[in-house]
C-alpha cells in the first residue's frame, strides 16, 4: 500500500527516512497522526461497535415481547432471512426503487444540465427554480406529495384533470387514486423529482469545465452537434455521472422517509430500511432484525467494493494533478 | 433527444475577437431557453403549490378543481403553531436546530484536524484512513440502529438530544473529512514552507494561510451538515420521545387523517424546511462542492 502515498501530495522524504533517530521519526509520525486520531477513534467507536453488537445480537434468539426466552440461536435467525418472502420482497423492492430512481434523476438530470448550459435570458431565476425540491425536508416532500397532489379528492393531479376535462366540457373526469393504483411509482416520483436537482448541479459542473477550445475546433472541423456530444461531451462527463450516481445510491438505498410517508411500506412497497425497522421496531424481533441487518452490511460491502474502485480512480486522478 | 442536443450555431459571444458580433438570435436557441424554463417551472409546481396552500383555508385548500385565487388567511400557520390544539411546534424546532447546529460545529472540530492530517502534512497511507471513511456512509444506518438504540436504554440516553447529536455527527464526519481533505489540498504548499522557514508557528499559519483559503470551504461542509442533520428522521423517530423530538418528528405525528388538514400540513412543511431553503439558496454555488464531498468545485 505504499504506492497510495505517491498519489498525493509527496511526504517529505527526510521526514519520513528518519536516519537522525528512531525515537525522532516516531515522535514525528506520531505528531502526524494526532490530529487524525480524534475523528478516527470516534468515527471507529460509533461505527464499528454496532456493527459487532449486530452481528452478535444476530446469533440470538431475542424478542422484546419475551424478554425471559433469550437464547443462543446459531444460524435459525439467517435461515429465516433467507426463507422469508418478506425480506426478499423488500430487497427486490430496494433494487427496483434505486436504481428507478437513479437512472431517471441521472437522465433528467443530464438533460436540464445541457439546458442549462447554453445562454438565456433568467438562467440564474431557472437554476434556482430547479433547486428548490432538494431543499424541500424529504418527510415534508412525501406530506405534500401524500396529500396535497396525490390525493384522489382534492391532490393536484387529480385537480389538474378535472380542470382540464372541464375545459372541454367533460364533467365526468377519470380520479385515480394514484398512490393505491400505483404506489412504487408514487414514492419514485416524489424522490425523483427531489433527486433531478443533484444530478443535474453535478453535472452542469461537469459541463461547465468542459475544454471548449477543443470542442470549438471539432466543430470548426464539421462535426455534428449530436457528434460532439456523443464523443467529447460524454466521455468529458463519465466521471460526473458515475460520482453522482454512487452517491444517489448511497443515499437512495437507505430511504426510510418516502416509504414511511407516502405508503407506510404498504401494498408492495417496503424497502429493506423500512422492513428491518419494523421488524425491530413493531415486532420487536431483534434477532431476525439483526440478521437482516448483517446480511444488508455484506451486500453493502460487495457492492460497495465495486463503487469504491470508482471513486478510487477519480481519486488518482485528482492526486496526480 | 435530439432538439436538446442540438446546440446550433456557435452562439456570437464565442466569436473570437475582430469578427463582427453578430446579436441574430436562432429560433432553436429561444425555444431551448423557453423549454428550460418550463422545466424550471414544472420543477416549482409542487413547491408553489405547497406555499399557495398553505396560505388557504382548510375548505379552498380541499377543492376539485383547485382553487387558485381564493383568498388567503394565516389559518394554516396558526394551526401549526397551536391556535386551538394548544400544541406547539416551537420546542421540536429548537431541539432540531440544537442538535444540528451542536453536530455541525463537532463535526467542523474533528474534521477540519483530522483533514489537515490527510492533506497538508499526510499521515502514511492516508488513502487508506480516507477510503475507511467513505466506506462507513455506504454502510446501511438502519443495521446499526437496534444496537444503538440498545445503547441508549442501558445508559439511558433514550430521548436525549446530546445522543442524537453525537449520531448526526459521526453520520457526518465522513463526508466533511472528504471535503475539507479537498480544500486543504488546494493551499498551496510552498507558502506553508516559507512561512515556517520565517519562522511562523502552527497556529499562524493556520490563521494566516490556511484559513483564508479554506474559509469557503468550511461554510459549504457546514450548510451540508446542517442539512443533512436537520432532515433525519429515521434516528429520531426511534431514538427520541416527548422531549428531544425534532422537527420532522413533530411532522409526522403532526398529521392525523381525521377531516380538513391540508392548509395545516402545507404551512407545516414549509415552516420546517424554511431554515434549509433560506440556507440552501443563500449559499447554492457551496451546494454542488458539498454535495460532491468536494470532488465538484
Amino acid at each position: 500500500m505504499s504506492a497510495a502515498v505517491e498519489t498525493g501530495r509527496p511526504v517529505p522524504k527526510d521526514e519520513l527516512r528518519g536516519d537522525a533517530s528512531p525515537a525522532l521519526a516516531r515522535a514525528a509520525a506520531r505528531a502526524r497522526r494526532a490530529p487524525l486520531l480524534p475523528a478516527l477513534v470516534f468515527t471507529i467507536v460509533m461505527t464499528q461497535l454496532p456493527f459487532v453488537a449486530t452481528l452478535v445480537i444476530s446469533f440470538m434468539n431475542w424478542n422484546a415481547y419475551y424478554p425471559d426466552e433469550r437464547s443462543f440461536a446459531g444460524i435459525d435467525n439467517f435461515r429465516r432471512v433467507v426463507t422469508d418472502d418478506v425480506i426478499w420482497d423488500a430487497v427486490v423492492t430496494t433494487v427496483e426503487l434505486t436504481v428507478t430512481v437513479v437512472v431517471a434523476s441521472v437522465i433528467l438530470g443530464l438533460l436540464i444540465a445541457l439546458l442549462l448550459d447554453r445562454k438565456f435570458w433568467g438562467r440564474g431565476i431557472v437554476r434556482t427554480m430547479l433547486i428548490a425540491p432538494f431543499l424541500v425536508v424529504p418527510v415534508a416532500s412525501a406530506l405534500v406529495f401524500k396529500h396535497a397532489i396525490y390525493n384522489p379528492e382534492y391532490g393536484l393531479l387529480n385537480g389538474t384533470i378535472t380542470w382540464v376535462w372541464g375545459l372541454f366540457g367533460d364533467t365526468t373526469p377519470p380520479q385515480p387514486d394514484w398512490i393505491s393504483s400505483f404506489p412504487l411509482l408514487s414514492i419514485q416520483l416524489n424522490l425523483i423529482w427531489q433527486w433531478t436537482p443533484f444530478m443535474m448541479l453535478i453535472l452542469l459542473a461537469g459541463l461547465q469545465g468542459r475544454p471548449l477550445d477543443v470542442i470549438e475546433a471539432a466543430r470548426i472541423d464539421g462535426a455534428g452537434s449530436w457528434q460532439i456530444f456523443r464523443s467529447m461531451t460524454l466521455p468529458h462527463l463519465r466521471q460526473y455521472i458515475e460520482l453522482g450516481a454512487l452517491l444517489g445510491s448511497i443515499y437512495v438505498v437507505q430511504n426510510f422517509d418516502a416509504v414511511f410517508t407516502i405508503t407506510s411500506g404498504g401494498l408492495g412497497t417496503a424497502n429493506l430500511p423500512y422492513t428491518i425497522y419494523t421488524t425491530f421496531y413493531n415486532a420487536q424481533d431483534y434477532g431476525l432484525a439483526s440478521a437482516a441487518g448483517v446480511v444488508v452490511v455484506i451486500a453493502t460491502i460487495i457492492i460497495a467494493t465495486f463503487a469504491l474502485r470508482t471513486v478510487s480512480s477519480l481519486f488518482r486522478e485528482e492526486g496526480g494533478r | 433527444m435530439t432538439a436538446i442536443t442540438d446546440v446550433g450555431p456557435i452562439p456570437a459571444t464565442r466569436t473570437t475577437a475582430g469578427t463582427p458580433r453578430r446579436d441574430r438570435r436562432p429560433r432553436g436557441t429561444v425555444l431551448l431557453g423557453v423549454l428550460a424554463w418550463l422545466v424550471g417551472l414544472l420543477f416549482l409546481v409542487p413547491v408553489a403549490w405547497m406555499v399557495l396552500t398553505s396560505f388557504h383555508s382548510e375548505a379552498d385548500a380541499a377543492t376539485n378543481p383547485p382553487s387558485l385565487t381564493a383568498p388567503l388567511t394565516l389559518q394554516g400557520y396558526k394551526e401549526f403553531f397551536g391556535a386551538s390544539s394548544g400544541a406547539s411546534p416551537w420546542p421540536a424546532l429548537a431541539n432540531s436546530l440544537s442538535a444540528s447546529v451542536g453536530s455541525t460545529v463537532l463535526v467542523l472540530v474533528l474534521a477540519i484536524p483530522a483533514a489537515y492530517a490527510l492533506s497538508i502534512r499526510p499521515v502514511r497511507k492516508w488513502t487508506d484512513v480516507m477510503f475507511f471513511f467513505l466506506s462507513t456512509k455506504m454502510l446501511p444506518a438502519v443495521a446499526g440502529l437496534l444496537p444503538i438504540y440498545l445503547f441508549a436504554q442501558f445508559a439511558g440516553l433514550l430521548d436525549n438530544l446530546w445522543w442524537l447529536g453525537l449520531l448526526y455527527t459521526v453520520m457526518n464526519l465522513p463526508i466533511a473529512v472528504w471535503m475539507m481533505r479537498s480544500f486543504l489540498a488546494e493551499v498551496p504548499s510552498e507558502m506553508l514552507e516559507a512561512a515556517s522557514m520565517d519562522g511562523a508557528g502552527l497556529v499562524r499559519s493556520l490563521r494566516e494561510i490556511i484559513m483564508p483559503v479554506v474559509a469557503p470551504g468550511i461554510a459549504a461542509t457546514a450548510l451540508i451538515c446542517f442539512i443533512f442533520s436537520w432532515n433525519e428522521l429515521l434516528f429520531a423517530r426511534v431514538l427520541t420521545a416527548t422531549v428531544a423530538q425534532t422537527a420532522p418528528v413533530y411532522l409526522t405525528g403532526f398529521v392525523t387523517s381525521q377531516g380538513l388538514f391540508l392548509a395545516k400540513v402545507c404551512a407545516a412543511s414549509l415552516v420546517v424546511s424554511l431554515p434549509v431553503l433560506i440556507a440552501g439558496f443563500a449559499a447554492q454555488d457551496k451546494l454542488v462542492q458539498g454535495l460532491s464531498m468536494g470532488a465538484v468545485k
